[in-house]
């Protein structure tokens, strides 16, 4: 059995609210783990709570209850641990292509030269030689996709967590951008925990599929393994057992969005 | 870049056919020391030239200098002071808004009697008038940081000190220097003021003195220069803006 990068125990979370009343994004008693190089999808209805996941283990939010495990050990302080991939790009309009990926070395307080020279030689792999000057405002909805990818990357963590990064590109550079994304994650040899509510893209991506179920008032996790081999390509999804799989998938989101 | 050169034309053929009509008007209406015509005041201005360029300029400028970065310092040190505390935000931003609605011209006599005929009593009054522009526009700025880019810095272990510095200041950058540019052009404005009232030098001064004495084409020359100040004082600051804000094309 391999090393578990990732554990929830027992956590429980709610936003800090005087009267309690509002059990929206309520977490309570979730157990998951992750191992290492694992490729774990998140999916769930809007407002289930994937993203108070996220925001849990970057850090940014503290459990109520329970404890969060980084690489076996306890964390409490855990900004800066994670690599953080937002929905939307988020890169900085004022700085280049360069300037942006170098962003988490400064912070790390390598010296800027040095970050520079280890930037450019990624540059070719990311698809990004030649643009290192360029704004974000002129690059492609891949291409800022591929700089911010770049940025997490270099924020040096084994665990990655990308939330919904494919979510607003059109469909023929989403698959691309997706294949791209199982090279990267074999060769950086990266744990990715990674949001969707698109059930294709989480079952042709995924090991093992974690569903939010949203019962109120609590909401649990059921976790889903995916019976592909790798190297995948987009036409496994359309065997049998893969076409059954997603309609199981899609009814288990279907029946909570009812709610 | 086409579409800016027209616009210049356009503008600057406008100010030919006013001063055109002015010429005229003023030499039919025949009475310079009520309206002198453009060419009077072109005259007179080269006729003062020397006194006007090393007494009254100089004068002039130091005042607003001192008094723009006075405005720039105070009011960038306020904004961020606010932009971190809300209880600072919560004493000072209505105090700064309020303000605004005293008329400094009326308070400016006082001044005179604070900090007599020295060039303290107009920088007070250019600080007073431009320090609102540039505290409000910085502020605005810095409030308007995007809450998801600083959350990101977090989750890569940033500081405070990273996030102002790498989120905060950039973002507010663009706001400061509209702020910057109204407080220029208000800047010649205090200097003039603050000069009607009390001075031994200065051009706002020269030209309140030349109306006691009936003389139009001198009234208006200074008032010419001034108006190149701040004019001059604005592309400078356009300038700077497009060099520190290249990205912003």
């Amino acid at each position: 059995m391999s090393k578990q990068v990732l554990q929830f125990k027992d956590v429980t979370f709610h936003y800090p609210s005087e009267d309690n009343t509002s059990l929206d994004s309520i977490l309570e008693g979730i157990d998951f783990s992750v191992e290492d190089g694992e490729f774990v999808s998140i999916i769930g209805a809007s407002g289930s709570g994937k993203s108070t996941i996220f925001r849990l283990v970057t850090g940014l939010e503290q459990p109520v209850n329970g404890d969060i495990l980084l690489n076996g050990k306890k964390m409490t302080d855990r900004l800066g641990k994670v690599g953080y991939m937002p929905q939307q790009d988020l890169l900085m309009p004022w700085r280049t292509v360069m300037d942006n990926a170098v962003l988490p070395l400064e912070i790390k307080g390598m010296k800027r030269e040095e970050a520079k020279s280890h930037v450019r030689k990624l540059l070719d792999d990311f698809g990004l030689k030649g643009v290192e000057n360029a704004l974000p405002s002129e690059l492609s909805g891949g291409m800022k996709q591929r700089v911010s990818f770049l940025r997490t990357i270099l924020s040096g963590s084994n665990i990655l967590l990308l939330d919904e990064p494919f979510s607003a590109l059109d469909a023929i550079t989403r698959l691309t951008m997706q294949e791209w994304l199982l090279d990267q994650w074999k060769k950086w040899k990266k744990t990715i925990l990674f949001i969707t509510h698109d059930v294709d893209e989480a079952l042709f991506l995924s090991d093992r599929i974690f569903v939010i179920i949203k019962q109120k008032p609590n909401t649990s996790i059921q976790e889903v393994k995916i019976p592909l081999d790798r190297p995948r390509s987009v036409r496994d999804l359309s065997q049998m057992d893969m076409v059954e799989l997603k309609e199981q998938l899609i009814e288990k989101l279907r029946s909570r969005v009812e709610v | 870049m086409k579409k800016n050169l027209h616009s210049y034309v356009l503008s600057s053929s406008f100010v030919v056919v006013i001063l055109i009509v002015w010429e005229i008007g003023a030499r039919v209406y025949n009475r310079s020391f009520i309206l002198p015509t453009p060419t009077d005041i072109l005259w007179k201005l080269w006729e003062l030239r020397s006194v006007l360029l090393f007494v009254h300029l100089p004068a002039t400028v130091s005042v607003m200098a001192i008094g723009l970065i006075a405005s720039i310092i105070i009011g960038i040190a306020l904004a961020v002071w606010m932009n971190r505390s809300k209880v600072a935000e919560k004493t000072f931003y209505p105090i700064i808004i309020v303000s605004q609605t005293i008329p400094i011209i009326a308070l400016a006599p006082i001044f005179v009697v604070w900090f007599g005929y020295s060039i303290w009593s107009k920088v007070v009054v250019t600080f007073l008038i431009t320090f609102f522009p540039i505290t409000v526009s910085t502020f605005d700025g810095l409030r308007s940081s995007s809450k998801e880019l600083k959350e990101l810095l977090l989750t890569m272990g940033a500081s405070k000190k990273d996030i102002f510095f790498k989120l905060d200041v950039p973002t507010a950058l663009p706001s400061f220097f509209s702020g910057l540019k109204v407080a220029v052009t208000f800047s010649v404005i205090g200097a003039a003021i603050g000069e009607w009232l009390g001075a031994q030098a200065g051009l706002g001064y020269f030209s309140r003195r030349m109306m006691t004495q009936f003389d139009g084409a001198s009234v208006f020359a200074p008032i010419v220069l001034l108006s190149l100040v701040g004019i001059l004082l604005f592309l400078l600051v356009s300038g700077l803006e497009k060099i520190c804000l290249k990205w912003r094309r």
